[in-house]
């Protein structure tokens, strides 16, 4: 595999005979930061991200406002984790805390759909999804439309402080507040009623953890997209690391194809060498897939930890070969296996109907489905039963043996509903409920407020242990009155 | 003494010279932002040591300019709970016995708070889980010497058993052997064995039940009535139940008739709020020995 060695790494390693100058002492020790100036580009992936950027921000931002009706005494909002009445609420769908495991499914789901992204296209989850990406565009947008581009910026920064430049400085850094300041104001919107909140907010009536998050939100939005930008990927972010254990040699790769670009020249240079059929790359050595980078990377260098994949090199390098008049792609989406293959003369390989690509949408796929079918067969009344364990029973005068069990009837529904208390496969059982004083027959019947739960002691006895097991099975059942619906569970009678 | 760095060959980097089982670490600088993090830790931390407790001294410690103690934090909180649950308290100090089942937010909170003042206060002798022992009763069976309706069972908890308070409940199990007592040796063993039949257990092949039944006519139906059944005003025991406080064996029983029982259970009203002690009777009673 030495011939897949990345120009750069090849470079080097042709140096590898002259000694290094540098001392151990004269090393640093830390590194400072290398400011980077990203020029603006035009292109077909730019494009791609702008309407990424839009959507995600848009959702983010307006999804707290979408209302969505759910009858009396239920929140009105689409998406609302409410945490102080222990529910969720997404749309049609309400979970419980107890229904917590449909976040362990959409986490999966979530593990397995990057996996497959890695697997298909690399990084482009860093270079198109991932929200530090996305704030930081639009961070670097509003840097660009206060200070001006790249040239602008590194002019003004290396001149004297001026009262203009001052100024420009302060603008950015307020409107980059304001981003900031909004980004945490519309997370506290998703744990309470948006429009309620926002006049509390505005009027200093809201709780103070909420002012708390917002002002906790702002600090890191403004701080990591703002100030940190592409040392959040460098030095804090796992997943450079992580993905590089995930990928493999078809996966598509924002590449620097080499075979074509190297050895480079300027273009009369290349011009000359062709007519004298010399060897000749088509990379003039402009630099503008560099100073494109957001993260400040020199793609020609081979893949690294601090390219993530988002494209803008390619689209500048498109716009110079358009301009040099050579074909388009000398930096694009490509996989290892190319390189070697062109230069053999093979055909070039895409293989997205992969094992390992067949194998993660199955995996989601399963998964989707269980949660799917979980969703849709889930119930509106539960029933949980615990048996006492100290004691276990406990023998009365008479000699009968009583159990028992704490009984929790869970109505899911938005309405009041009542339900009729029972055992079944124990004869002669007498059931009784702590502060259910209506029956109907034998049984205590249990009302059960809107959307809540309701939890009663129930004491089982059994007039004949002798004629028992020393465990026998016990069956719960609630019955509700009019509907007719049924839950059972089955736990244990101990008589002995 | 200025050493000559060895440099890596794929990256052109300069290594620390540090290497193991052949691979050499790279010489990669932290970011500056990192050490000034880690310089205002420094910083922090001085800040909090003047601010906070947290030197140990000999025999005491830094106080701390704030005087900050997580005392004051747990009475804070204690008083924050207080004042939570104030309206509650005020409903169950409101509500008569008999109607707190009635409301399910104040017997759930009645509960709640009997079980957490029952663990505290009742769990040494009766038992965390209420079963109690020999000679601290069941409270989760249905016999009850002096009563096991909720008001019952309120008036025991409040003021106890035998405690000396003239509000609490007085019977005497007085003994009847020994040299001065009205019933020889060999007919208590007689009348403990017809106890023995009123509750259906195995008796001496040889015993003389209508005898001992004659004697506890004589002696013990004062208060335990003629059938056994026990007196509730007296803390007479139902002798026919199963459940028996001392021991329902011979031996036992032989011991009880010739010794007495006189156990004792303190009052509590001096000890407790009065929304503790209904607390209280109101988790015995949900216990299932209620009546």
């Amino acid at each position: 595999m030495s011939d897949l060695l990345s120009p750069a790494a090849r470079k080097s390693a042709a140096e590898v005979e002259e000694p290094h100058a540098v001392g151990a002492e004269d090393e640093p020790l830390y590194e400072s930061r290398r400011e980077i100036y990203q020029q603006s580009v035009k292109g077909r992936l730019r494009t791609i991200k702008w309407a990424v950027l839009f959507v995600c921000l848009g959702v983010y931002y307006f999804l707290p406002f979408v209302r969505w009706y759910r009858g009396p005494n239920q929140p009105d909002q689409a998406v609302l984790v409410d945490i102080a009445n222990n529910r969720f609420y997404f749309f049609f769908i309400e979970i419980w805390p107890q229904e917590i495991y449909y976040f362990t499914g959409l986490l999966v789901m979530a593990a397995l759909i990057l996996f497959l992204m890695n697997a298909v296209a690399g990084r482009v989850w860093c270079g198109y999804l991932c929200p530090q990406t996305v704030w930081t565009d639009l961070f670097t947008t509003v840097e660009r439309w206060v200070e001006g581009d790249r040239r602008e910026r590194m002019i003004a920064d290396s001149q004297p402080m001026s009262a203009a430049k001052a100024g420009r400085k302060i603008l950015k850094h307020v409107l980059w507040l304001m981003i900031a300041w909004w980004t945490g104001g519309a997370w506290v919107l998703y744990f309470a009623d948006a429009p309620t909140l926002v006049k509390d907010l505005a009027t200093f009536q809201a709780p103070m953890v909420a002012y708390v998050w917002i002002g906790i939100l702002t600090f890191t939005t403004y701080s990591l997209a703002g100030l940190m930008k592409e040392q959040v990927c460098l030095y804090m972010c796992p997943w450079p690391r992580i993905q590089a254990a995930l990928t493999d040699q078809y996966a598509l790769n924002v590449t620097y194809r080499y075979d074509r670009g190297e050895p480079r020249m300027s273009v009369k240079a290349a011009a000359k060498a062709r007519q004298a059929e010399q060897p000749a790359g088509d990379c003039i050595d402009c630099r503008q897939c560099v100073v494109v980078c957001p993260t400040g990377v020199d793609i020609r260098d081979g893949a690294q930890l601090g390219c993530i994949q988002c494209g803008l090199c390619i689209d500048a390098c498109n716009s110079v070969m358009t301009k040099v008049n050579r074909p388009l792609g000398l930096i694009a989406y490509d996989n290892d296996v190319n390189i070697e293959r062109r230069r053999e003369g093979l055909d070039e390989v895409y293989p997205i109907v992969r094992t390992r690509t067949v194998l993660y949408v199955a995996m989601i796929a399963a998964v989707g489905l269980v949660m799917l079918y979980g969703l849709m067969t889930r119930s509106f009344t539960d029933l949980s039963v615990l048996h006492d364990r100290n004691p276990l029973f406990v023998q009365l005068s008479d000699g009968s043996v009583r159990n028992s069990y704490t009984v929790r009837i869970l109505n899911k529904r938005p309405l009041h509903r009542i339900f009729v208390l029972a055992v079944d496969e124990l004869p002669l059982a007498k059931l009784t409920a702590v502060g259910v004083t209506t029956t109907s027959g034998d049984w205590p019947v249990v009302d059960v407020g809107p959307d809540s739960t309701r939890e009663v002691i129930v004491h089982v006895t059994a007039a004949k242990p002798a004629d028992l097991p020393a465990s026998s099975r016990v069956t719960f059942r609630i019955t509700e009155l009019g509907s007719g619906e049924k839950v059972s569970v089955s736990d244990h009678f101990i008589s002995r | 003494m200025a050493v000559q760095p060895e440099i890596d060959h794929a990256t052109g980097r300069s290594t620390t010279g540090h290497e193991w089982d052949g691979i050499k670490e790279l010489n990669s600088p932290l970011p500056k932002w990192w050490l000034y993090i880690f310089y205002a830790t420094i910083v922090w931390s001085i800040g909090y040591w003047v601010v906070y407790p947290s030197w140990p001294l000999v025999t005491n410690y830094t106080k701390g300019v704030f005087g900050y103690a997580s005392r004051h934090d747990v009475t804070r909180e204690l008083d924050a709970l207080k004042a939570l649950r104030a309206e509650r308290a005020a409903a169950l100090a409101r509500t008569p016995l008999e109607d707190i089942s009635k409301d399910p937010t104040l017997l759930t909170f009645a509960l709640a708070q009997g079980k957490a003042a029952f663990g505290d206060n009742c769990a040494p002798c009766h038992g965390l889980s209420a079963t109690g022992s020999r000679s601290f009763p069941n409270l989760r069976d249905d016999t009850w010497l002096w009563g096991g309706g909720i008001g019952d069972i309120h008036q025991t908890i409040a003021f106890g058993i035998r405690n000396g308070d003239d509000r609490a409940r007085q019977g005497v199990m007085p003994p009847l052997g020994g040299p001065n007592g009205v019933l020889k040796a060999d007919e208590i063993v007689t009348v403990a064995n017809f106890v023995r039949s009123l509750s259906g257990q195995s008796t001496r092949p040889n015993a003389d039940l209508a005898k001992g039944k004659e004697l506890f006519i004589a002696n013990c139906a004062a208060c335990h009535g003629e059938d056994g059944r026990g007196n509730r005003d007296l803390g007479a025991p139902n002798l026919t139940s199963r459940n028996y406080l001392y021991g329902s064996d011979e031996k036992t029983i032989i011991e009880t008739i010739t010794q007495g029982r006189g156990g004792v259970m303190p009052g509590w009203v001096t000890r407790l709020d009065e929304t503790t002690v209904k607390s209280l009777a109101v988790y015995v009673h949900a216990l299932g020995g209620g009546q």
